[in-house]
């Protein structure tokens, strides 16, 4: 039981991480990306690439991957999607037309990196066990876990306490309405998109210490960041650690006490029930 | 009624009928890549039927056909079922599961239905697989008829037909019109009185019973069946950027998008098969910056050019 709770809420984190990352794109930029999953996976590639050929570790991956994850989905914004924003004509037509263009990059994504390694990730990194409550676990989970904490945390004052981060948050609330005070929406929502896309392919990085990966997955954890964002509520942080918690704990409930194979359906059952009962979220309000 | 309505209705019974002499035209490959081209004009017909007029993008279509295929290889393999009474069983299954994911998803936006039918047909499968290792002892599935190609393909061309002309009677029915206004505009469509949740859910059932009832007839031409092969996702989205390319504007754009897709991607596939899942991206890319109403909006905008003209 301990072990579930244990192993359940260091998993949360990374998984909060990466619903943090999806609430930027989709919240702020109103971008529903549905390449969220591949994204991870290449922050993920990215670490057991170069933790294999040149023994770097891990977490300088993440270092590096800031950078290239920034600017990589800052131009996938500007180039790509910001044709789709200016020729839509409502929020709807947005979403399917985002919908569909972020999901034929999510198979380029995968073609590519089916080609750069078509086998699973997997490399062994700070592997040893560790005692945390009298259960056992690996020191890799406890470190991703600490590593995800600390970069959500610095999101969250940053987006409290700055000014950009005002902006982006202002934006999130009604771009229309952030246009009028000021703020270059076109810019702020580049922003966000791009930092969620960072905070998405950072959060593979460290999955890939403890969880091995291969090209194709990245689907599952799209779902997975997207149930997170609609239990907790698009937009807003504190329903999406919570979030995050119940996921990891159930999904680590089903797999030690029933079937390892049975995660993806413990998911889909959290999602019906919220649909049925909370579709606005844990924390929402019942629109009016 | 309109006499152009009827003229469409005629030109589907002149195609169907050519249709049906392929198989004694050809044989082997190209009988094969006709079953192909008729599983999927049958599956994107059925999924512009909803997708069309609603514009909420399903990717469920894995899901229904590996029902399908999947009740099909169970009841023949294990209770010694025939054929026909696991294909009523299917459409019957596929149309229910249809209505439950209906009710739970279409009453909010068009996002969750999306996200919903995203990993649908991987978590059934993990069910099945599940199921299958822990109670019924893990072993295959042989589906053993008498049927050819021959065969499938003529029962996949009566499929799309009774798809098309449901989709033609639907479009000229009160819910038909309600269909078209939900996809104009669902908060109109809520004020002028329309039930737009029961609307949604009735034609999204329809998908899934045609859905399940592809899989099904596509079952004996596998004779063994596993539930990784059932349940590939591909199929969905192969589905769905068939239907698009062609235009799901109308009931006839998936049959101008199957056709051209299904023998570049038989050729991308047999040259090329590793750059395969790239050339999937770039065909969606495509479409979404190139096409966005398919070949039928080219095809009607060329029209409308060539009538100003004259």
């Amino acid at each position: 039981m301990v072990d579930i709770l244990v192993s359940g809420l260091l998993l949360s984190g990374t998984y909060a991480l990466v619903a943090m990352g999806l609430n930027l794109q989709y919240g702020v930029a109103k971008i529903m990306n549905l390449a969220n999953g591949e994204v991870l996976v290449l922050g993920a590639l990215a670490s057991f690439w170069l933790y294999t050929t040149s023994q770097i570790s891990p977490i300088l991956t993440v270092i590096m991957v800031i950078p290239v994850a920034f600017i990589g989905n800052w131009l996938i914004y500007r180039f790509l999607l910001t044709p789709l924003v200016r020729r839509s004509k409502s929020q709807g037509a947005l979403e399917v037309d985002s919908i569909l263009a972020t999901f034929g990059m999510s198979f380029i994504f995968i073609g590519i990196m089916v080609s750069i390694e078509g086998g699973f990730f997997f490399y062994k990194y700070l592997s040893e066990p560790i005692q945390i409550l009298g259960s056992t676990t690996s020191l890799n989970r406890l470190v991703a876990f600490l590593i995800a904490v600390l970069i959500g945390v610095g999101l969250y004052l940053w987006l409290n306490l700055s000014r950009p981060g005002v902006a982006v948050r202002a934006v999130s609330v009604s771009s229309e309405a952030s246009g009028l005070v000021g703020i270059n929406v076109p810019q702020v929502s580049a922003l966000a998109f791009a930092l969620g896309g960072t905070i998405t392919a950072v959060g593979g990085a460290l999955i890939s210490t403890f969880i091995t990966l291969d090209a194709s997955i990245g689907v599952v954890f799209t779902l997975k960041a997207l149930i997170i964002v609609i239990m907790g509520g698009v937009g807003d942080i504190r329903g999406a650690i919570v979030a995050a918690i119940i996921l990891g704990v159930v999904e680590t409930a089903v797999a030690t006490l029933i079937d390892p194979g049975l995660t993806l359906a413990a998911a889909y059952f959290i999602f019906v029930i919220i649909l049925l009962f909370r579709p606005q979220g844990l924390f929402g309000r019942r629109p009016v | 009624m309109k006499r152009a309505n009827w003229q469409e209705l005629i030109w589907v019974v002149i195609i169907v009928a050519l249709a049906a002499f392929w198989p004694m035209m050809v044989n082997g490959y190209w009988l094969g890549i006709g079953v192909d081209m008729m599983m999927y004009i049958a599956l994107a017909t059925s999924w512009v039927l909803f997708s069309g007029p609603t514009h909420y993008i399903s990717l469920a279509s894995a899901a229904f056909f590996g029902v399908g295929g999947f009740i099909v290889g169970t009841g023949m393999s294990d209770y010694d079922a025939s054929f026909w009474s696991m294909l009523a069983l299917s459409a019957l299954v596929g149309g229910v599961l249809a209505a439950l994911i209906g009710l739970a998803t279409l009453r909010l936006s068009g996002v969750y239905f999306v996200i919903f039918t995203l990993g649908l047909a991987e978590m059934i499968r993990n069910l099945v697989s599940w199921v299958q290792n822990n109670f019924l002892g893990s072993r295959g599935l042989y589906v053993l008829t008498d049927f050819t190609d021959t065969h499938l393909y003529w029962m996949l061309l009566a499929t799309a037909a009774a798809v098309y002309v449901l989709g033609w009677i639907i479009s000229r029915s009160r819910l038909g019109f309600a269909l078209r206004i939900i996809g104009g505009d669902e908060t109109v469509a809520r004020h002028v009185g329309i039930n737009t949740a029961m609307a949604k859910v009735i034609l999204f059932t329809t998908t899934g019973i045609f859905g399940a009832i592809v899989g099904a007839i596509i079952a004996p031409r596998w004779s063994y069946i596993e539930p990784n092969q059932v349940f590939s996702p591909q199929l969905s989205f192969f589905v769905v950027i068939m239907a698009l390319l062609g235009g799901s504007g109308r009931l006839w754009g998936p049959v101008v998008g199957v056709i051209p897709f299904l023998l570049i991607w038989n050729w991308v596939d047999a040259n090329f098969p590793h750059q395969s899942i790239l050339v999937l991206g770039l065909a969606f890319l495509v479409i979404v910056y190139f096409l966005p109403h398919g070949f039928v909006g080219r095809i009607e905008q060329l029209r409308a050019h060539l009538r100003s003209r004259s």
